[in-house]
């Protein structure tokens, strides 16, 4: 029989409109000592302000080297349900679609084995199962393998690739991202599995430059769908826009950051499609109107990260455009070819970023075999110190 | 009972099995879509079909009763299927438009918030804080509860110039993507760690200790065999603790949250764009954090005075400029706001055309 806590503290998080993740707490708790046993330790914390949990050990399951983050309690004589308090990962399906009978498979699994508690979604995208013990890690591996689940990733190794929801439900994806995130993740389950990079590796696919999936900011390769050609323009619909009150002059010409577009009342909407930088503006704004060119491709940008260690980055253009379709084995090859430069020159807890930074693009860009491009670059150099190597002194 | 039979490295299970029929027969034809609500739209496919999305908040951290509750309504209204978003969204897929009333009106009955979608504050990206992270300087499930408690209506309701996004980090570690938001919340250290050096010489790697540091004011300590940390350069950023646990770096008297503004991660009208301190350290007040709820109202509330429509809150400080930010907000502008970091040049004003 689980431990009731009296947590004033956190009650005062039950009030209020906006869904209570201590209500979750509670109801878990009712079965399960981790689930109680955590909000005891979680109101300590809040009277307390500051955390109980120790570092990770290593534990898993056999033959993977990551999908379980192991978490200790620092106080398990106080607090004994969560002196193990486990998470697994779950490889999330592309797009994060589910069927009920799948969550309910899960579910009743996860209330035999673990706390009841999850986390939908963790930050780069896993399905997270929140508490659990040592012995119970190959249980929950054997059920949830058999009927078709696999470990994300953790440590140093690739991360669990996601996208956006994509062709699934959006208008403006250029790239099937569901279909590219399964495929790539299917390619790289050792390099997920077994860690054995410099350190993580994340693959975010999204399908137009709105980037619903951050994947610009947050992947060591952003994946981002674009086109090539005139977007499409229904001259009737732009007329609607107009005539339900819109200011295409304000919202849309002006706001375009290449000045590229002009708009008559008669003559409706022009672009000019060979200034556009396809931003997505003027078509996320005219989604009835507007729609992106009929030649579909993707950018490969690479090296965002978060502030650690010497501060954030956003993932700059490698490849200006890419076609993707199936078995996108040009992509595959260049992110393997990526990934080998990265470990060859890379330290222990270096991003492939920053090592593009202290080593040059240039060494990068030789090794994957892509040439130097305007595109790469919001500007080139502007001191001129520079190397020359010796085929180029010709 | 027996254990089923184990299999590995088999991946994620197929996407396509979790499509509801609709969303196969238009996979990747879909026309346009409408925003009907604040928390309903409807993809219209070439074909003429529809698919309507009913968007409903969540904590993120969910109960398996919960799951079980959401799945009973799935199969109600969806024929069984439903999505998550990137933003902890629960997104229900009715492909029959007659249950777009009575799914809202049961999601209602229950307790469920609809909305987030269009030019509002959406659900916002979170790590685990003081649920479940070693690192933590302060939680990240109550921060997000007392401030979407408080910006309720610009949820379900209220619109803005243009979206904003909100994110809550409990360290710099920053898991998800809270560099890049509207409006973002991190939990900072301000003091340097303190060594437990019997434990440092048991646990520890010593140059894998020293190379975690940014600022490399972590040397040798050759005769506790353990390492040293200079004072003067240490900016408590804690990567020192994840590679080494007994060089501590907690400190409940002194940890507390910075703020965070500008940021975004799509190339709409102007580039990606990190976020920016606008606050240094409000402390750590839960359970209700009163401060940093006010703090972050009040930013948001002069941005939606103040921008233009479509101007995202980065959008906006850049067009007026952020000597005019911090004059608008009212908020005091301090040493910490001077960038001494890796990227410092780079922020420094190399012009003397500004606002007073």
């Amino acid at each position: 029989m689980a431990k009731k806590y009296e947590t004033p503290l956190l009650d005062e998080l039950e009030k209020g409109p906006w869904p209570s993740f201590v209500k979750e707490f509670k109801k878990a708790a009712k079965r399960s000592e981790i689930a109680s046993d955590g909000l005891g330790q979680l109101e300590k914390s809040y009277r307390t302000k500051r955390g109980y949990w120790k570092h990770g050990g290593i534990v898993g399951v056999l033959g993977y080297g990551g999908g379980v983050i192991g978490r200790y309690s620092s106080l398990p004589e106080e607090f004994p349900g969560v002196a193990h308090n486990h998470t697994v990962r779950i490889n999330q399906p592309s797009g994060w679609f589910y069927t009920t009978k799948a969550l309910r498979e899960i579910s009743d699994i996860w209330d035999r084995y673990g706390s009841g508690l999850t986390n939908f979604h963790g930050s780069t995208g896993d399905m997270i199962l929140l508490g659990t013990r040592t012995e119970n890690l190959e249980p929950i591996f054997a059920e949830l393998s058999s009927i078709g689940w696999d470990l994300g990733g953790s440590g140093s190794a690739m991360r669990t690739p996601s996208c956006c929801v994509g062709p699934a439900r959006c208008e403006w994806s250029n790239i099937d991202t569901l279909d590219i995130t399964y495929s790539i993740t299917q390619e790289f389950q050792d390099e997920m599995h077994r860690p054995a990079f410099p350190y993580k590796f994340k693959i975010k696919t999204a399908g137009c430059a709105v980037d619903c999936i951050a994947s610009i900011a947050r992947a060591d390769l952003s994946i981002i769908g674009t086109w090539k050609g005139n977007i499409k323009i229904d001259q009737a619909e732009v007329k609607r826009y107009a005539k339900n009150g819109m200011d295409i002059q304000a919202e849309i010409v002006d706001m375009c950051p290449t000045e590229c577009i002009s708009y008559d009342k008669k003559e409706g909407l022009t672009i000019n499609n060979e200034e556009c930088n396809r931003c997505m503006h003027c078509i996320a704004k005219m989604t009835k109107a507007l729609r992106p060119g009929d030649i579909k491709g993707a950018t490969l940008l690479v090296g965002s990260k978060a502030p650690i260690v010497v501060g954030a980055m956003l993932s700059w253009v490698i490849v200006p455009f890419i076609e993707l379709k199936p078995p996108y084995q040009e992509l595959k090859d260049l992110t393997r070819k990526m990934i080998e430069w990265w470990d060859e020159n890379g330290r222990a807890r270096e991003r492939i970023g920053e090592v593009i930074e202290s080593k040059g693009m240039r060494p990068f860009l030789e090794y994957i075999g892509v040439p130097p491009m305007p595109q790469q670059v919001k500007a080139p150099r502007r001191d001129p110190f520079f190397f020359w190597a010796k085929t180029d002194l010709k | 009972m027996a254990l089923p039979q184990r299999k590995t490295d088999i991946g994620p299970p197929h996407y396509e099995q979790f499509l509801p029929p609709v969303i196969k027969k238009n996979y990747g034809k879909w026309k346009y879509h409408e925003i009907l609500s604040p928390g309903i739209m409807v993809h219209v496919a070439e074909s003429g079909d529809e698919i309507y999305t009913v968007r409903v908040a969540s904590p993120r951290l969910l109960s398996t009763d919960t799951i079980r509750e959401i799945s009973d309504i799935a199969d109600k209204y969806c024929n069984g299927y439903l999505r998550f978003t990137s933003r902890n969204n629960i997104e229900f897929l009715v492909s029959n438009k007659k249950n777009v009333e009575l799914i809202k009106k049961e999601l209602k009955e229950k307790g469920y918030t609809i909305g987030g979608i269009g030019s509002r504050v959406s659900n916002v990206v979170h790590t685990q804080g003081w649920v479940h992270c070693h690192s933590a300087c302060t939680d990240a499930s109550g921060l997000v509860k007392v401030l979407m408690d408080e910006l309720y209506e610009y949820f379900t309701t209220k619109e803005l110039p243009n979206k904003v996004r909100l994110a809550v980090a409990c360290c710099v570690n920053m898991c998800g993507a809270v560099h890049c938001s509207d409006i973002a919340i991190v939990g900072v250290h301000r003091k340097t760690p303190t060594i437990n050096h019997e434990m440092v010489v048991k646990l520890c790697e010593i140059p894998t200790t020293i190379a975690s540091c940014p600022t490399r004011a972590i040397s040798p300590d050759p005769a506790k065999k353990s390492v040293k940390i200079n004072e003067d350069k240490c900016m408590y950023c804690g990567n020192c603790f994840t590679v080494c646990p007994p060089i501590d770096i907690h400190d409940p008297e002194n940890d507390g949250v910075s703020i965070v503004v500008g940021g975004k991660v799509s190339s709409l009208r102007s580039d990606p764009k990190f976020s920016k301190l606008a606050i240094p350290f409000l402390y750590n007040n839960p359970p209700r954090w009163p401060e940093v709820v006010s703090a972050v109202k009040n930013i948001l509330e002069t941005y939606a005075k103040h921008a233009k429509k479509h101007e995202r809150i980065g959008e906006w400080i850049e067009r007026i400029g952020w000597e005019r930010f911090f004059k608008l907000t009212g908020i005091e502008f301090t040493f910490q706001h001077l960038d001494d970091f890796t990227f410092a040049r780079e922020t420094f004003r190399t012009s003397a055309a500004f606002k007073w």
